[in-house]
């Protein structure tokens, strides 16, 4: 099997979790591979993250350039191209940065390329056996991937339980000076930050949570009123911002808010990872949904198939009459 | 400007329960609900409000067979003055790669400034676009909620990342981006504007026309390929609850005040 390559994601100095997730994907795929972690960045904090992995990885790769201080997926790639030998297996996390740099990073380096892996099903020489979605999480599949020259696998976070760090006592090997020049034409200016809203969604106990199902702007009321009576907040998934009908600081999600509330009230919200990566700390979740296979079912501690619209008045009914 | 969009003709997940076939080799195809990718949707709609706003003119593209002229028209209806059709019994079975390489060709048959994609579709990769950006060796940027027309070489966008945070970038004309949902309000599009784009003429390009050579796209230069679709065996899903609406309310009801869902 090719060499193993996780790249490692991080912010103030602190590696982000799906790092040593990575190292765990990388043992399902090769228990015997040396794998290597790769850190780009600049300065003190990029000397924190390496060293923090040597715990985890057998070597540690890093490369340090004023570029690459803030991570522009552009000049990342560049590096990668520049310093990975051909034929490896990359492993990126599946998120807004992996999304950015992981398709184009594949044909740079003339690799195959799958996106947000949930499962890694099997190795069969140089054919890789991987478990995807489709159809917003509705069904599975089993994809097969020929890593013959190379691959990169940008892996779903969380599905990957990350071992503890651990006392690898990898070494850290310098590339800074192979990572070549890295202009590039889109510049990184600025991030900022989403506004708050009026309710603080995080720190709710209790939280309605609408979706798609609620089908018109009006039909917010009928949410409304049954979180007025339970003493519910309202949160949403991320259609009802899209259209404009609540606020962005209302939505949870992994483009939205992280919500640690004790009992989550999913209406009408079929459950996508993107979603899902929002409801932290255990919370109990009910869910209503009319389609019985919306993926929300399998996540969920209590379902319930029935049309939202006409199960919200009827539960609103009850807790009133308590 | 020259705008490329590149859209997909889905299943509607929203409007389908999706289910795998008998033999698990595809999803049942039957009676499903098609509609344009609704990424795809938001990037239309977005260059055509950049058109407005500096003047140029919007192409659809979409790979696929004859029913997938049918998203083309959605599109020219709302307002996409010119629609390409990509198709040929050649690309079947293609890989991310495989689209992105025959967006490669027809890129290179037109002289676009910018171009489009949805940030995902029906398969949930997000892979095309950057594919097609590194193909070209143009600047790409993913999820972009935000874009300004700064002058004729440069764009302010705006990516979404986690946190509900937004990362702004300038980027190099030309260029591939990626469109997130909610970028704007993708316009209604009615039935008689539909009517309206009827009888345009598009333009239906095949392999020849593209000039590429076999096993380049299809099944044959495919390195990804989908096995086989199921449904996951769960271990612990949900406590259903049934009965009579008043039974599963009084259900529910118990629950929420076990749980401290009521205040």
């Amino acid at each position: 099997m090719a060499q193993i390559f996780a790249y490692i994601t991080h912010k103030g100095g602190v590696a982000d979790d799906t790092a040593l997730e990575l190292a765990a994907a990388a043992k399902m795929i090769d228990g015997a591979a040396a794998v290597t972690a790769v850190v780009t960045g600049s300065g003190a904090t990029l000397d924190q993250v390496c060293a923090a992995m040597t715990g985890s990885f057998a070597e540690v790769w890093k490369v340090d350039n004023a570029a690459l201080a803030y991570p522009n997926a552009e000049a990342v790639r560049k590096a990668l191209v520049n310093i990975l030998p051909p034929g490896g297996i990359v492993l990126l996390p599946h998120d807004t940065f992996g999304m950015d740099l992981g398709p184009g990073l594949s044909i740079k380096m003339n690799a195959a390329f799958v996106a947000d892996v949930v499962g890694i099903a099997g190795v069969a020489g140089a054919t890789l056996k991987l478990v995807r979605q489709e159809f917003s999480g509705q069904v599975s599949t089993h994809v097969s991937c020929d890593a013959s020259a190379g691959a990169v696998l940008n892996i779903r976070p969380g599905v990957c339980k990350a071992d503890a760090a651990g006392a690898a006592g990898g070494q850290i090997v310098d590339k800074s000076a192979a990572a070549g020049d890295l202009a590039v034409g889109r510049r990184f200016l600025e991030v900022v930050e989403a506004e708050v809203g009026d309710v603080d969604i995080t720190k709710s106990d209790v939280l309605l949570s609408i979706g798609r199902g609620i089908e018109e702007e009006e039909n917010i009321e009928i949410a409304r009123e049954l979180a007025a009576a339970m003493g519910a907040d309202i949160s949403c998934s991320r259609p009802l911002v899209d259209a404009k009908w609540l606020e962005k600081s209302r939505q949870v999600g992994t483009s939205g808010l992280t919500v640690k509330p004790k009992v989550y009230l999913a209406m009408g919200i079929s459950g996508s990872f993107q979603h899902m990566g929002g409801v932290k700390g255990g919370a109990f979740m009910v869910a209503v949904n009319k389609n019985p296979k919306a993926p929300i079912f399998q996540v969920a501690d209590v379902g319930i198939v029935a049309d939202i619209l006409e199960f919200m008045p009827e539960l609103t009914e009850k807790i009133k009459s308590l | 400007m020259e705008i490329l969009v590149c859209v997909k003709r889905v299943p509607d997940t929203a409007e389908n329960e999706i289910e795998v076939n008998g033999d698990g080799t595809d999803i049942n195809r039957d009676d499903l609900v098609y509609s344009v990718n609704e990424w795809d949707n938001y990037a239309v709609e977005e260059a055509i409000q950049i058109v407005d706003r500096v003047g140029g003119k919007v192409t659809v593209v979409t790979i696929g067979d004859d029913e997938s002229e049918e998203v083309l028209r959605r599109e020219m209806a709302m307002g996409a003055n010119e629609g390409l059709l990509v198709a040929d019994d050649a690309f079947a079975g293609s890989d991310g790669r495989g689209i992105a390489t025959l967006l490669k060709a027809v890129v290179e048959k037109g002289n676009y400034d910018l171009v489009l994609t949805g940030a995902q579709a029906d398969a949930g990769a997000g892979q095309v676009g950057g594919m097609l950006a590194a193909m070209l060796d143009q600047p790409y940027a993913s999820l972009v909620d935000h874009i300004e027309v700064v002058d004729e070489k440069t764009l302010k966008v705006g990516r979404e990342i986690e946190g509900g945070n937004r990362e702004m970038n300038e980027i190099q004309l030309p260029c591939v981006l990626s469109i997130q949902t909610g970028i704007n309000e993708p316009r209604y599009v009615g039935i008689r504007g539909i009517r309206k784009v009827a009888s345009v003429d598009i333009p239906v390009l095949g392999a020849a026309d593209l000039g590429l050579a076999a096993g380049t796209v299809g099944a044959a230069g495919a390195r990804v390929k989908v096995e086989d679709y199921f449904v996951p065996e769960l271990g612990a899903g949900a406590e259903m609850l049934e009965g009579s609406t008043e039974e599963i309310v009084e259900k529910l009801v118990e629950l929420l005040k076990a749980k401290g869902g009521l205040k």
